[in-house]
C-alpha cells in the first residue's frame, strides 16, 4: 500500500494541478494578510473560502484522478496486490497531496507574517485541521461515486451534485425546516442537523471559535455550550472522522463485489 | 461654573475664613467634629490617615479637602458617608471604602440632595454600594473621580453616579468600572457628560431615562454588560464617543428607545453585538459615525420615522442593517459600505449604482432567529445575491442612492 501511496503522491506532485492549487492558496492568504492586518477577519475570509472550496476541489480531484488513472489501476489489479490496498493507497495519496497544498499554501504566509505568537494560532490550527478533514471526507465520497458509476460524465455529474447537496441544498432544506417549525424548540434539531453535514459542522466549529456565538443569541448559547467544550470538540471531530470512516467502509465493501 | 468661581473667590478672600486641620494627632480627630465646628466659608483639611466614619452631615458652605488621599471607611454600615444638603461646597481628594449594601435605602459614599453650586472632584471609591447620588441638585460638577466596584448581581449593586431630578450638572473625566450602571441619569436636564470612561459595569455603561437636552461626548464605553441605554429622552447630542467590545447575547453598543430629535455624530462603534439598536426613534441625524466589525451595525426594532443617516462608515459588520418592516421612512445617503459592489465610472467618489444595505438573510433572521446558524453559508450568499438583484422581501426604497467609494476619515 505504501508503494502505491508513494506512487500516487509522486504522480500528483508531477501534475500541474496540485501546484496550481498550492499557489492559489498561497496567493489568497498572502493577499488577505497583506490587505487587512486584522487576523480574525482574514481567518473568517479564509474560512469562507476553505469551507466551500476544499470540498469542491476534493470532489473534482477525486473523481478526475479515479477516471484518468483507471487504465493503470486495471493494470495494477492484474498483479497479486489486494484491491483494498491499491485503492486505499490512491485515496490517501490524493487526500494527502491536497492537504499538503492547503496546509503549505495557507501556512507559509501565516508563518511569514509572524503570526505564530498571536492568539489566533489556535483558531488557525483549527481551520487547517478542518480543511484537512474536508479534503479526506470529500475525496472519499468522490471515490465512492466514481467506483459506483463507470460512465465518466455521469460520475462527474453525480459528484458535483453531491457537493452541491452538502454546500447548498442541505442548507436550503435546513433553513426551510427552521422557518416552518419556528414555533417549536429547535435547538436540539439544529445541533443534530449541523452534525450531519460536514461542511456545516466545520463552518460552525470555526464560527463559534471566532466568537460569533454572541450573534447567534439563544441558539448560539446552546451551540456554544455544546461545541465550546472539549467534549463538544471531541464529539464534532469524531463526527467528522465518521464521515471519513463510513465512505471508506462502503468503498471496501463495494470493491469486494465490483467487476472491473 | 460661573457661580462656583464667584463663590470660591469670596471664600478665598473673606477675612474670617479659617482652615480646620483634621488628623490623628491633631486636637480635632474626626471629620464629623470638624464639620460641626466649621462655619460658612471655612476649609477643612484632612491629613493622610484612616478614618472610620459614616453619616457626616454637611449643611454649610465649606470645602472639605483630603490631603494625599486619606481613607474614609464606611465599615459596611448602611449609612452614607457624606450626607450633604448645602450650597457652594467642595469635597475632594478622598478615598471612600466599604459602604454597605441596602435593599431598602439608597445609600452612597457621597449623598447630595437639594444642593446647588458644588464640586466633587478627585475622589476614589472602592467597594461602595452607590458612589455618588445626586438628588434634586443644580449646577454641580463631578470631576476626575475614580470608581471601582465589585458588583456581582444587578439586585445587590448600585450605580457609580446616580442622578435623579437634576439640572445643569457636569460629569467630566471620571472612570467607573464594576458597578451596576456606570452613570445613571433620571429626569436630568441640560447636563454635560464628557471624557468619562465607563467599563466592565454589569448593566449599562451609561443609562439615560427621561432626561432631555443633554450632551455627552468624548466618552468611552467598553465591555459593559448591556452597553449604553438612552431611553425616553429628547434633544440629546451624542458625539465623539467610543462604544466598543460590548459583546454578549444581550449586549448593545447603544440602545435607543423612544428618542426624538437627537444628534448622533462622530461616534465609533467597534465589535459590539449590535452597534445601535433603534426602537421607536424619530428625527435623529446620524452622521460621521464609524461602525466596524459589529454583529449588526444598526438594528431597527420598532417604528422609526424621518431618521437620516449620512456620511457613516459601515465596515465589515456581519449585518450592516436589520430592518423589521417593509415600509421605510428613513433616509440613507452618502454612506460608505464596505460591502458595496458597485462602480464609479466618472470618478467623482460616488458610486453609480445604489446600494441595498438590507440583506434577505437579515430579514429571515429577523423572522426566525434560529436560522442564524447558517451565517456565512454558501446558500445564504446565493439568496442574498438574488434578493439584491430583484428585491422581494426587503423594502425596495431602502437604498443608499449615492454610496461613497472611500471610507470617511476617522
Amino acid at each position: 500500500m505504501l508503494k502505491i501511496l508513494k506512487y500516487s503522491i509522486y504522480d500528483l506532485l508531477r501534475s500541474r494541478w496540485s501546484y496550481v492549487y498550492f499557489i492559489f492558496y498561497l496567493m489568497l492568504s498572502f493577499s488577505l494578510f497583506f490587505l487587512n492586518s486584522d487576523i480574525d477577519k482574514a481567518i473568517i475570509t479564509l474560512m469562507n473560502v476553505i469551507v466551500v472550496l476544499t470540498p469542491l476541489i476534493g470532489t473534482i480531484f477525486g473523481v478526475m484522478y479515479y477516471y484518468s488513472s483507471k487504465e493503470f489501476t486495471e493494470l495494477l489489479l492484474a498483479q497479486p496486490i489486494k484491491r483494498s490496498k491499491i485503492f486505499m493507497g490512491q485515496y490517501i495519496g490524493i487526500s494527502l497531496s491536497l492537504t499538503l497544498s492547503l496546509v503549505l499554501g495557507v501556512g507559509i504566509p501565516f508563518v511569514i507574517y509572524g503570526l505564530f505568537k498571536s492568539a489566533a494560532v489556535f483558531d488557525f490550527t483549527l481551520l487547517l485541521v478542518v480543511g484537512a478533514f474536508l479534503n479526506f471526507i470529500f475525496v472519499a465520497l468522490a471515490y465512492n461515486i466514481a467506483l459506483s458509476i463507470n460512465n465518466k460524465i455521469k460520475g462527474f455529474g453525480y459528484a458535483i451534485l453531491m457537493w452541491l447537496t452538502f454546500a447548498v441544498i442541505y442548507d436550503a432544506v435546513f433553513m426551510g425546516l427552521l422557518i416552518h417549525y419556528n414555533d417549536y424548540p429547535l435547538d436540539k434539531f439544529t445541533l443534530i442537523a449541523t452534525m450531519l453535514n460536514p461542511i456545516d459542522l466545520s463552518r460552525i466549529l470555526i464560527l463559534l471559535k471566532l466568537d460569533a456565538s454572541a450573534l447567534l443569541g439563544y441558539t448560539g448559547a446552546f451551540l456554544q455550550s455544546f461545541y465550546g467544550t472539549n467534549m463538544g470538540l471531541i464529539v464534532s471531530l469524531s463526527a467528522l472522522s465518521m464521515w471519513i470512516v463510513l465512505p471508506i467502509l462502503r468503498m471496501s465493501s463495494k470493491l469486494k463485489k465490483k467487476d472491473f | 461654573m460661573k457661580y462656583l468661581f464667584l463663590v470660591f473667590l469670596t471664600i478665598q478672600f473673606s477675612a474670617n475664613a479659617r482652615t480646620i486641620v483634621v488628623c490623628k494627632s491633631c486636637s480635632i480627630k474626626t471629620i464629623k467634629k470638624a464639620v460641626s465646628l466649621a462655619s460658612d466659608g471655612d476649609k477643612i483639611l484632612v491629613k493622610k490617615g484612616y478614618y472610620k466614619e459614616t453619616n457626616i452631615q454637611v449643611s454649610k458652605m465649606i470645602q472639605i479637602i483630603g490631603e494625599s488621599s486619606p481613607t474614609i471607611d464606611g465599615m459596611n454600615k448602611t449609612e452614607s458617608i457624606f450626607a450633604v444638603k448645602a450650597t457652594n461646597f467642595l469635597i475632594s481628594g478622598f478615598l471612600f471604602k466599604n459602604v454597605g449594601v441596602s435593599y431598602t435605602k439608597e445609600i452612597a459614599a457621597i449623598f447630595i440632595s437639594k444642593s446647588r453650586n458644588f464640586t466633587v472632584k478627585s475622589n476614589s471609591f472602592s467597594n461602595v454600594f452607590f458612589a455618588i447620588i445626586l438628588q434634586d441638585c443644580k449646577f454641580g460638577v463631578l470631576l476626575s473621580n475614580k470608581i471601582k466596584g465589585t458588583a456581582k448581581s444587578e439586585s445587590s449593586s448600585g450605580n457609580g453616579f446616580h442622578l435623579w431630578k437634576c439640572a445643569n450638572i457636569r460629569i467630566e473625566k471620571n472612570t467607573v468600572s464594576g458597578m451596576r450602571d456606570g452613570i445613571y441619569l433620571e429626569f436630568v436636564n441640560k447636563s454635560h457628560i464628557s471624557n468619562n470612561t465607563s467599563l466592565n459595569n454589569i448593566r449599562y455603561g451609561l443609562h439615560f431615562m427621561f432626561s432631555n437636552n443633554n450632551e455627552y461626548h468624548h466618552n468611552e464605553f467598553k465591555q459593559n454588560g448591556a452597553g449604553v441605554a438612552v431611553m425616553f429622552s429628547k434633544f440629546i447630542k451624542m458625539h465623539h464617543n467610543t462604544f466598543h467590545f460590548n459583546w454578549g447575547a444581550a449586549s448593545y453598543g447603544l440602545l435607543l428607545k423612544e428618542i426624538n430629535d437627537a444628534e448622533i455624530t462622530d461616534n465609533y462603534f467597534e465589535q459590539n453585538t449590535i452597534g445601535i439598536n433603534i426602537d421607536g426613534c424619530n428625527r435623529i441625524t446620524y452622521s460621521n459615525n464609524h461602525f466596524i466589525r459589529n454583529g449588526w451595525a444598526i438594528k431597527f426594532t420598532g417604528g422609526c420615522y424621518a431618521n437620516l443617516f449620512e456620511y457613516n462608515n459601515f465596515q465589515h459588520n456581519a449585518f450592516d442593517l436589520s430592518y423589521n418592516s417593509r415600509l421605510n421612512d428613513n433616509k440613507f445617503e452618502a454612506n460608505y459600505w464596505s460591502e458595496y459592489s458597485g462602480y464609479d465610472i466618472d470618478k467623482d467618489g460616488i458610486g453609480d449604482v445604489p446600494h441595498r444595505p438590507v440583506k434577505l438573510f437579515s430579514y429571515i433572521v429577523n423572522q426566525t432567529p434560529e436560522t442564524l446558524v447558517l451565517l456565512r453559508s454558501l446558500f445564504v450568499d446565493i439568496i442574498n445575491f438574488s434578493e439584491k438583484v430583484s428585491p422581494v422581501f426587503t423594502p425596495d426604497n431602502l437604498i443608499d442612492a449615492r454610496p461613497i467609494m472611500k471610507p470617511i476619515n476617522q
